[in-house]
């Protein structure tokens, strides 16, 4: 059985929205994904998710919170501690299970409203790592970039490339805040947060509520011709957060198995051949082609694509046309559907300034961010 | 929502584990996962190898102290280099864990699946209640200082005023469970006591007392579920989730009636409805019902429909819940006896309705012949229903 995105619905997009509250946000998301989809929460609906974590939210329970603004009361609703792509693979297992029909999935972050945000990395280190205090609760990026340029010859340049990819691009995109015109040589003499990591390379943070209406495929047809069909899905964790040990440095085996399992569901051999373009992680520089590397997406190494303009909007490979977290900046536990609306607005011509030609089947790759290892997968695509 | 006659691939439980349940173990979290964990994966006879997908529930972050807590426990529940999520509704969490466990197998996409609660309270300092104070509203209610204790005192309240309940009809559940507990090898707070007891006890919110509550726990409880072709290859005994539903109602627990748990009653409809089950008093033969306080287990009864409206009291008083009695009801000893590690509490429940279909509980196996069972849980604020329905 398939399973496809009937609608979707956003809202927010800055980096600050001071005028609604994270409820507020999320009932925006809601109310245009179910108009896009046609659909009556109170009737039609079967299930709604949602993706949230409680130290994120500044509430103990955050769930409690959830049904609300989507609809969801006293209806089946339940909540993921997880990224909202995590939630996609829920509902996707929902719907093929045979006992649900139409299923909703939210996720939305307000890191504005956080005030300690350093305070609650470091709270999500292991206790026995917390005593070492070590100055910046994201260490392990770094060490990650780092372990990933030596064992790939990837350099700086590299890295820089993809910043200035990615947040140019975002010019071009309404919902990319942080895109700017930048060169590589500006970010190679600005000087590293997290060593080698420059500001340019870390993405920033956005508010924003999304919510997506998942149907089934007997029930989606009734949904006209905007149907965008989820072939796999995939997420693994690769170590806990309290066995960093165990971590293979400078790979990301979480983001391979997600995309083995995703790949195996779509029938997809040959990602590059397969596929029209990817939406993946980047909320560091090196992310994005340690992630295209790990998703086959890499050829003989992702730098060398890059190198070779391979990778750009005009290239025979787009990869992050949307301009990226680099450039939108990172949801929290939305980051994930974010970067899956950006590849369903594509895949439905919808992409406005950033829409790409012939654009039928992509993969979309994120990652929980610091201190997890744990990735997803979703490879998507029109009839 | 359709009966689950369409369901791709029958699941069954072929395996469960416990921790003790104590109010302070020195286990981590990740080891007391881990050791409930591997108790269940040697029961089915089974090593992480054989599991394909880990699904882990916790409830409040807080209580462990962690941000995300998933990805902390994640290795521990056996979430290494697998598929793994973590659940979270509350208090809801324990029972919802096999419910997602449930569709990651019927689905087809996990022929096995590793589900895990754990809860380590014992972290808060200097009571879990304090994680309680950032449980509210924000803005409307987190000013005010409220406490857990105080509205479920108001729903025990009017439960009692609606149902025209004693005091003494309340505190025969407590003496029920505690006593069941005293044959449970994990339990915590299992005793011999009377409905005197409980009434001469701590008053913490009237009409609240200390023996009408559970303890704070630390502790960890898994379940292994299996596609049909691997549990009947696992297991001569499997036992089938034959049902499963989930509700939340609003925020709003100041709006509801509290005398009665109507998110029960629609997520006990959803799974009845899945099981194919149309009178449950009748068809149900064994339950546990959620009981962090004593109240609570007459109201979940009601909830799901094991009991009319305010009927609950007067059969307990009769002796219908008891282990001998027609419809069992936390032969466990429950939260009330075993303890109150919030997400492995719940999975301690499904647990113990798997032992007990397949007549391996000992001393706690109910007299009556068992075929289905029906387990729920309840949180947040007073909103979260998760019930599942288990048959052999």
């Amino acid at each position: 059985m398939k399973v496809a995105i009937v609608g979707v619905g956003w809202y927010g997009f800055k980096p600050t929205v001071p005028d609604l509250s994270f409820r507020e946000l999320m009932f925006e998301a809601a109310v245009r994904a179910y108009d896009d989809a046609g659909v009556d929460p109170r009737r039609d609906v079967d299930a709604f998710i949602s993706c949230q974590e409680d130290f994120w939210e500044g509430i103990a329970i955050s769930d409690e919170f959830a049904p609300e603004p989507i609809g969801g009361v006293l209806r089946p609703t339940m909540t993921i501690a997880g990224d909202g792509l995590q939630c996609v693979s829920q509902a996707y297992m929902m719907i093929r299970s045979g006992a649900f029909n139409i299923v909703v999935v939210e996720a939305h972050a307000k890191p504005s409203d956080i005030m300690s945000l350093q305070e609650i990395y470091e709270l999500s280190l292991d206790p026995n790592l917390r005593t070492l205090k070590i100055p910046n609760p994201l260490f392990q990026t770094g060490l990650d970039a780092i372990a990933y340029m030596r064992r790939s010859g990837v350099s700086r340049e590299h890295l820089a490339m993809v910043a200035v990819k990615n947040k140019v691009r975002g010019l071009l995109n309404p919902r990319a805040s942080h895109s700017a015109k930048i060169t590589v040589d500006q970010v190679l003499e600005s000087r590293p947060v997290i060593y080698p990591l420059t500001q340019y390379e870390i993405a920033g943070f956005t508010d924003v509520a999304i919510n997506m209406v998942l149907a089934s495929e007997d029930v989606a047809k009734r949904f006209g011709d905007k149907l965008v069909w989820i072939d796999g899905v995939g997420w693994a964790t690769e170590v806990g957060t309290g066995a960093v040990e165990w971590h293979e440095w400078g790979r990301m085996p979480s983001m391979r198995l997600a995309a083995l399992t995703a790949y195996k569901l779509a029938g997809v051999e040959d990602p590059l051949r397969q596929t029209d373009f990817a939406e993946v992680e980047d909320r560091f520089s090196y992310m994005e082609l340690l992630a295209l590397d790990e998703l086959g997406l890499g050829g003989a190494g992702a730098h060398r694509m890059l190198e070779a303009g391979r990778y750009s909007p005009g290239g025979e490979y787009p990869v992050n046309p949307s301009g990226g977290s680099l450039s939108i900046g990172v949801a929290l536990e939305a980051t994930g559907l974010v970067r899956l609306l950006e590849a369903v607005l594509q895949l439905r011509g919808e992409a406005g300034g950033v829409q790409l030609k012939d654009a039928r089947k992509a993969i979309v790759a994120s990652w929980r961010g610091p201190p997890t290892y744990t990735s997803m997968v979703t490879v998507i695509s029109r009839d | 929502m359709k009966p689950n006659i369409f369901v791709k691939d029958k699941v069954g439980i072929v395996g469960a584990g416990l921790t003790l349940f104590r109010r302070r173990l020195l286990e981590t979290p990740r080891e007391l996962a881990w050791e409930a964990a591997r108790e269940a994966l040697n029961s089915a006879g089974l090593t992480l190898k054989d599991i394909d997908c880990v699904v882990v529930g916790s409830a409040p972050d807080a209580f462990d102290g962690v941000h995300m807590k998933g990805e902390y426990l994640s290795d521990g529940s056996g979430g290494f280099m697998k598929p793994t999520v973590r659940v979270f509704v509350g208090g809801g969490t324990g029972v919802m864990v096999p419910v997602v466990a449930w569709w990651h197998v019927a689905s087809g996409l996990c022929r096995t699946v590793l589900a895990v609660g754990e809860e380590k309270m014992s972290h808060a300092h200097p009571h879990p209640q304090g994680v309680f104070a950032y449980i509210w509203d924000p803005i409307l209610e987190r000013p005010l200082g409220p406490n857990l204790i105080w509205i479920f005192a108001l729903e025990m309240r009017r439960y009692m005023h609606v149902c025209k309940a004693s005091k003494e009809d309340i505190a025969l559940v407590s003496v029920k469970n505690k006593r069941n507990a005293l044959d449970h090898p994990a339990a915590q707070a299992a005793a011999s006591i009377t409905v005197d007891d409980v009434l001469k006890s701590e008053v913490l919110v009237w009409p609240v007392q200390l023996l009408d509550i559970s303890p704070v726990s630390d502790g960890a409880a898994a379940l292994v579920l299996a596609s049909e072709s691997v549990a009947r290859r696992v297991t001569d005994t499997p036992v089938w989730v034959e049902g499963v539903g989930f509700t939340l109602d609003n925020a709003h627990w100041y709006n509801r009636d509290l005398a009665y748990p109507r998110y029960l009653e629609y997520a006990a409809r959803m799974a009845y409805r899945m099981a194919g089950i149309e009178r449950p008093w009748k068809e149900i033969d064994v339950a546990e019902p959620y009981d962090p306080f004593d109240y609570k287990e007459l109201h979940h009864i009601e909830g799901l429909m094991l009991a009319r409206r305010c009927e609950a009291p007067s059969l307990l008083r009769e002796g219908y819940f008891d282990r001998s009695g027609d419809l069992p009801t936390s032969p466990s000893g429950g939260l009330l006896g075993v303890g109150n590690p919030i997400a492995a509490a719940g999975v301690m429940k499904v647990a113990e309705l798997f032992w007990q279909l397949r007549y391996e509980a000992g001393a706690r196996q109910v007299k009556r012949p068992v075929h289905k069972a029906v387990a729920n849980a309840w949180g947040d604020l007073m909103q979260a229903g998760t019930v599942v329905v288990l048959s052999t």
